[in-house]
């Protein structure tokens, strides 16, 4: 066996050569030196919107050396919980996942706590509301970052000839673009008899009584607005109350002026009834405005977003927020960090609020007041109080403040909405509120 | 004998030879043809069918968050829900009524087909077979816009006459009956096929054999045509039974289980339960609920199915 020998100079050579590739290795960095990120977004109704999370997050993976892997999954068909679902039970997946309203609590023991985060951007961007705060936080740990994608206000868009012409109540000065409301009077009384004259005048009020999500977050802020909750914060049963009593008789009233067809309406029956002309008044995101503004321009500016009328104990308005989660078998979970703060700078949030067209709405209260509130239209400034800019209403959502685990149900079961409509079809106000009782202990299961 | 008493290692040949034919053998074998052709599917169905049934079933053992197992806790829930009850009812109704509805519109529509000339034949067929081979979620949508609360088509049609409106999804009974019309409409083409199969099959003989003994219409349906269809009846209801129990997209689609839950099937109950409601173990609870009720009704079934065969 022949053995080559090593001459000084190859030795020298070769030391020299393996030192300076010892010495400059760690200053060789890979195109994805910092791993990979693969991220749930949901997938935008408004077309070109999902552009601008790409580009965000394009940028920041481009700077941070990340190979990132976006999907779209559209709320179609429940996709996107079904997706969660799934994850969560192969506990595999998407590092990061957009879930929406009452997903972060269904999977609270699975999601990183993303408090480090949360506190530095409550600080940059001012507070958040308390529906985010109710939906986004368990036990002092938040389990998601709320995000601006998709978040909605359900509140009213009226229509400003046929609320003038027959309910006499000019919207436009109750809620001017670019100053304070002026609607003390914006109270049930008023929005009833205004409910009145426009069915009266073969323009009803489009309010849905089904079992979808629109239909149960009116119910939910007018129940609210009567301080009437099913079951309270600490789990007790409060069905059985004057406040539960009394919202139900004031939807009695109201349904009595809503078209006869509304206990079968789903998300989309209030947009049709808005767009095609026939009702003065739905709740709902601009999205039934954005509809109408390329189907039926004459519809379209002729509508004013604006708040919700006040109940005897306060205005509150349906909030539907998004929220950014970090699973906790996530792989890459400081790179996912660092997204989520890139995702949350103002900039960022003011660029997808735009491409939406104004339908995405931060959480934070520094950000209720974006130029493109103001500009969008026709007619110019009708989304200006669509993000509440001056506070004057309470973002809530439906079912709130019973512990989340228990809200969910209530919500998704449309117990709010079955009871009005089981007393509205003439059962007994007792039978009701026993039926409704029965439904919530069965809720409690843990 | 003598040539194999010279030969070396004789037994290990003769070992090796009896294995090499016993493998060929085993492969010439139909039956063991037939498992290989069909194993891909076995495979198939055990990943996507008997998995996910044992793991359905093992969920339906835990509790809600799913850390703690239950036994039989969600069903001694669900057994004092209301609601569940409810759902067990509209079941029903919905299944039986729908399969027997297909069955009898089956069944009088083959009979039509099976007297049109041969040459016309597959055209009817081919068109009555149409709203079997659309895909229910795509049909069904059309439904819904023809039963929409604020622009059906029937509605309008029907103001036409003075009749109306019918709040075809917004009232419990109607929407019942429209679910329920749905589902005939989409399965009835199913039995229609069978049937025109099984009555292509009823030999002439028997009928002029009637014929000559004087039976008339009826008789000759009832002593000889039905009779003779009895197995594919009994297999094709049991068939539907299962899958409209099971039905799922129509219900989704046009009523989501509203009004007031009248129209919640299991399926439709359990999606609404176990992944809207985040409580996967009830809803996975929900939907074996029917799992022991179908089977019996299966062995009963098929018990008679294969008796008659032997019979034969």
């Amino acid at each position: 066996m022949s053995r080559k020998k090593l001459s000084r100079r190859e030795f020298v050579a070769a030391t020299a050569l393996s030192s300076a590739a010892l010495i400059t290795a760690p200053y060789i960095r890979g195109a994805y030196a910092a791993g990979k990120l693969s991220i749930a977004f949901w997938d935008h109704w408004v077309p070109g919107a999902n552009k601008a999370s790409t580009e965000i997050v394009n940028e920041w993976a481009e700077k941070e050396k990340v190979e990132v892997t976006i999907d779209y999954i559209p709320s179609q068909g429940n996709k996107n919980i079904l997706t969660i679902a799934a994850e969560a039970q192969a506990k595999s997946g998407h590092d990061i996942f957009q879930m929406p309203t009452w997903w972060p609590h269904a999977n609270a023991e699975l999601l990183e706590p993303v408090n480090d985060i949360m506190e530095p951007l409550i600080k940059q961007n001012g507070n958040v509301n308390g529906t985010v705060t109710y939906l986004g936080q368990a036990n002092g740990k938040w389990l998601g970052v709320p995000a601006s994608v998709g978040s909605q206000i359900k509140g009213p868009c009226s229509r400003i000839d046929l609320m003038k012409k027959h309910a006499g109540i000019d919207v436009q000065e109750m809620y001017p673009a670019g100053s304070p409301p002026k609607a003390d009077n914006w109270t049930f009384d008023t929005f009833l008899k205004a409910a009145e004259a426009c069915h009266k005048a073969g323009v009803p009020f489009g309010i849905g009584l089904g079992e979808t999500s629109d239909n149960v977050d009116t119910a939910g802020a007018i129940f609210q607005s009567f301080g009437a909750h099913l079951v309270d914060a600490k789990g007790n049963l409060t069905v059985k109350t004057d406040a539960v009593r009394q919202s139900l008789e004031f939807y009695k009233k109201l349904l009595a002026f809503l078209p006869p067809d509304v206990p079968s309406w789903d998300d989309a029956s209030n947009n049709k009834w808005l767009v095609s002309g026939r009702g003065a008044l739905i709740m709902n995101p601009p999205s039934a405005w954005a509809v109408a503004k390329r189907d039926a321009p004459q519809v379209a500016e002729q509508c004013w977003t604006h708040g919700f009328p006040a109940g005897p104990k306060g205005r509150f308005a349906p909030y539907l927020p998004f929220f950014w989660s970090i699973w906790s078998f996530s792989k890459n979970k400081e790179a996912a960090k660092s997204l989520l703060v890139q995702l949350s700078k103002p900039d960022s949030i003011e660029k997808m609020v735009v491409a939406s067209g104004g339908y995405d709405l931060p959480a934070y209260e520094k950000l209720t007041t974006l130029k493109v509130w103001q500009e969008e239209g026709p007619p110019k400034g009708t989304l200006y109080h669509y993000p509440n800019p001056y506070n004057h209403q309470t973002l809530s959502i439906a079912a709130s403040p019973a512990p989340p685990k228990i809200a969910q149900q209530i919500y998704f079961q449309a117990t709010l909405t079955k009871m009005c409509l089981r007393y509205y079809q003439g059962e007994s106000m007792e039978k009701t509120l026993a039926w409704a009782e029965g439904e919530c202990e069965g809720f409690m299961r843990s | 004998m003598v040539d194999v008493a010279f030969q070396q290692n004789r037994v290990q040949a003769t070992k090796a030879a009896r294995r090499r034919n016993g493998l060929h053998k085993a492969l010439k074998r139909k039956s063991t043809v037939a498992f290989l052709m069909t194993l891909p599917l076995i495979l198939l169905i055990a990943v996507l069918v008997v998995y996910p049934a044992f793991y359905s079933l093992h969920l339906a053992t835990l509790n809600k968050s799913m850390t703690k197992f239950v036994g039989l806790g969600n069903f001694e829930f669900l057994f004092k829900r209301d609601t569940f009850w409810l759902v067990v009812k509209q079941s029903c109704i919905f299944a039986i009524s729908a399969v027997i509805f297909k069955a009898l519109i089956g069944f009088i529509v083959a009979h039509f087909v099976h007297n049109v000339p041969a040459n016309k034949q597959r055209r009817w067929r081919g068109m009555l077979l149409v709203p079997w081979v659309i895909p229910p979620a795509m049909s069904t949508l059309a439904w819904l816009w023809l039963f929409d609360p604020s622009y059906s088509a029937f509605n309008y049609t029907l103001a036409l006459f003075g009749i109306g409106p019918i709040p075809w999804t917004g009232d419990a009974n109607w929407a019942r009956f429209s679910v329920i019309l749905v589902n005939v409409w989409y399965g009835a083409p199913f039995f229609m096929i069978m049937y025109l199969a099984a009555l292509k099959s009823v030999p002439e003989q028997l009928y002029e054999a009637a014929a000559i003994d004087g039976a008339n219409w009826w008789q000759r349906i009832w002593y000889v045509t039905l009779p003779m269809m009895r197995n594919i009846i009994a297999i094709t209801t049991l068939f539907s039974l299962i899958v409209t129990f099971a039905n799922f997209d129509i219900v989704r689609i046009l009523t989501a289980g509203g009004p007031l839950d009248h129209t919640h099937i299991f399926a439709t109950w359990a999606f609404r339960v176990g992944i809207e409601g985040s409580d996967i173990p009830l809803g996975a609870s929900v939907s074996l609920f029917m799992v022991p009720i179908l089977a019996v009704a299966a062995i009963f079934i098929l018990r008679d199915v294969s008796k008659r065969g032997n019979e034969a």
